[in-house]
């Protein structure tokens, strides 16, 4: 997992419900058993005229927002399909963390393997933020503090506290490697497992 | 004295391992189903860091998202530019890992959420995990199923175990008796009208009600489909005697005694009459009508016969904007009917809405009957077994004569992987989703049942299927 402990710098504002994974990574773009080649094609269908130019009126291609490594939406975003490419293409681009007031449930663990962090606070706090973004002409920079759980805007002074689910957090802060902390846990799983297969001995013996 | 527990609560509890910090916990997982398209990551990301799949007995692989539904496909056949080398390295990994594997050309072959409940992989009192977000469907036949990412199953390959944090309940009754014409489709549709595509977030929701126990299991199993789509990551029926005598003798339920010894466990895991849920959602159907998605979200949905809103009487500003933007996308007026607006496609497949009663649904309306002359129509039967019974009833037949294309089964123009087909078309279809652009490049997509949409198909336009109330 890479760690995360904190980030600073410009925001870029979508406030916009329901921005589903179809939106960020379009399938067309899902090809390929590569980790990495997907921060080219994040939001491609807005961010891209039919011709393959750069839309100009899309966030994402205007400065200082072309730089944004934070991301301000509105409710269920990464809403829809499970794509992993989904934080991949915002971690690529950039993007470290997301604040909304909620989030697609599988995209919401997605993005704690990627990289990136998902911030939940109200909407009336994302809108506060985004405002004085907007008032900013994006210099108004947001620095996000996973260590102390708190979004702040230096030059608005607004200042939010949030909880992140507190395991995946310590998680990311260390930057542990998920599997290897469970596969040190053999013992306990194997001890768990052979009480399991009295219990429901038919789970274990898929035979066709 | 323990605290009353729910069918939910209990196949949780009998699935924790260990405590993983303060808020999650480790999970035994069952059941691991991949795919060509994020299996593929999975399996390779697995080798990469030099480890081995755990429990290779309980993993199963299925040829599905990328494979052509072309009649005559190849075995690596794909429109999907990376399809080829996708499907070639799953075969391979399968073979040599040794997981249960399901080629494009098995006679089980079909889409993971049709072939795990035909084929007994997905059980009650079991977890079952697949990198698609559909996987909820076999809550159906009451496995605890949820989509996960590819890092995710990366975690489940190498130790057949997954931490996650335990979500909030969410019970929703379907009472009174559902009219005519009037299906599970239609019933989920209407519950992501009533509560948003965000108000199942953090829940794991229960279908239950007179409506539900009497819904055989293909109902079930396309209600839990669309769980998801209000963004619930899981979606169940607590088993019943339905449950039961659908799975028996499926070929990978237990068998013999085991079977005897499994019914009995899972009779256990009944909800208790006290049992308590953190939210319960009432929903009478009795004057529910067929349901079709106005918009680019399944929460925009009316009744088949209503006009499309009007964006400006939605209170939220959000919603409101996201109203006009998803009219503007679907070019369509406030106010305008639903009823009567021209399509240019009309397509049945998908794990929501394309096993056998689905196609009976829709061959009833077709047979005898054209589709409309322009109208370019497809029929994409949910798995290989689906197909063959189809074919032994003559419904092929039927669906060819009437002027649809009969495929081959995967998960096809569902999602829009590379075929440009449905560019700038209108669609109506008996899948799941209504994203912008999910089957096609400006491709407008309008959700119905499979009876809407072959009434609609013969119409030329979005029509009530005959009987429909």
């Amino acid at each position: 997992m890479e760690k995360f402990t904190e980030v600073s710098g410009v925001a870029a504002v979508m406030l916009q419900i329901n921005i589903d994974t179809d939106q960020i990574i379009p399938a067309r773009y899902l090809g390929g058993t590569d980790a990495k080649g997907y921060g080219a094609h994040l939001f491609a269908n807005a961010r891209f005229l039919p011709d393959g130019q750069p839309n100009p009126s899309f966030v994402l291609n205007q400065a200082p927002y072309d730089g944004a490594q934070l991301l301000l939406a509105d409710r269920n975003f990464g809403c829809g399909s499970s794509r992993e490419r989904a934080p991949k293409a915002l971690r690529e681009f950039g993007i470290r963390c997301v604040i909304a007031p909620s989030f697609g449930g599988i995209f919401f663990n997605n993005c704690f393997r990627n990289g990136l962090l998902p911030v939940v606070l109200p909407i009336e706090d994302v809108r506060q933020l985004a405002e004085h973004v907007a008032s900013s002409r994006g210099t108004a920079h947001i620095h996000v503090d996973l260590q102390q759980q708190t979004v702040s805007q230096a030059t608005s002074g607004l200042h939010f506290q949030f909880e992140a689910p507190a395991t995946l957090r310590q998680m990311l802060l260390q930057g542990v490697d998920e599997i290897d902390q469970t596969l040190a846990r053999r013992a306990d799983i194997d001890l768990w497992r052979a009480a399991d297969r009295v219990r429901r001995p038919w789970a274990y013996t898929a035979v066709a | 004295m323990t605290a009353p527990q729910s069918y939910f609560d209990k196949v949780w509890q009998d699935h924790v391992i260990a405590a993983v910090g303060e808020d999650q916990v480790l999970l035994q997982i069952d059941r691991l189903v991949l795919h060509e398209l994020s299996g593929s990551q999975a399996v390779r990301a697995l080798a990469e860091h030099g480890r081995q799949p755990d429990s290779r007995g309980q993993v199963f692989t299925v040829i599905e998202h990328l494979i052509s539904t072309r009649p005559g496909r190849g075995p690596t056949e794909s429109v999907s530019v990376s399809g080829a080398a996708m499907i070639d390295g799953t075969r391979r990994a399968s073979r040599d890992y040794g997981f249960h594997f399901i080629d494009y050309d098995d006679e089980r072959q079909g889409i993971a959420h049709v072939v795990a409940p035909e084929l007994g992989i997905a059980l009650p009192g079991t977890t079952l995990v697949c990198c698609d977000s559909h996987t909820c469907t076999v809550g159906g036949v009451g496995a605890l199923a949820w989509g996960i990412g590819a890092s995710e199953a990366e975690h489940v390959l190498a130790t057949q175990t997954l931490a996650q944090a335990k979500p909030k309940t969410m019970r929703v009754h379907f009472e009174g008796s559902l009219p005519d014409g009037v299906y599970a489709k239609d019933l989920v549709l209407a519950l992501i009208g009533q509560l948003g595509a965000n108000g199942g977030i953090g829940y794991a929701v229960e279908f239950a009600g007179d409506v539900i126990r009497k819904m055989p299991i293909e109902g079930r199993l396309t209600l839990c489909n669309m769980s998801v789509e209000f963004s619930a990551k899981y979606g169940f029926v607590a088993p019943d005697e339905v449950t039961f005598s659908y799975l028996k003798g499926r070929s990978y339920a237990p068998q013999g005694d085991a079977w005897d010894a499994a019914v009995t466990y899972w009779t256990s895991l009944r909800s208790d009459a006290a049992a308590v849920f953190d939210a319960e959602v009432v929903i009478d159907v009795s004057a529910l009508r067929p349901q079709v998605t106005w918009g680019t979200s399944p929460q925009h949905v009316c009744a088949i016969d209503q006009c499309v809103p009007d964006p400006s009487e939605e209170r939220d500003p959000q919603a409101r904007s996201e109203a006009a933007r998803a009219l503007e996308y679907m070019q369509l007026q406030p106010g305008q009917s639903l009823a009567g607006l021209a399509i240019d496609v009309a397509y049945i497949g998908s794990c929501t809405n394309a096993r056998l009663s689905d196609l009976r649904a829709a061959a009833n309306i077709l047979r005898g009957k054209r589709v409309k002359p322009g109208v370019q129509a497809l029929c994409i039967p949910g798995s290989t077994p689906v197909k063959r019974a189809a074919e032994a009833e003559g419904l092929d037949q039927v669906f060819k004569d009437a002027g649809f294309e009969w495929h081959e089964s995967a998960c096809g123009f569902c999602g829009h992987i590379g075929d440009d087909r449905f560019a700038n078309l209108r669609v109506i279809s008996t899948t799941n989703r209504n994203f912008k652009g999910r089957q096609g490049p400006l491709t407008r997509t309008h959700l119905a049942s499979p009876a809407t949409v072959a009434a609609s198909a013969i119409a030329g336009c979005i029509t009530m299927a005959p009987g429909g109330t």
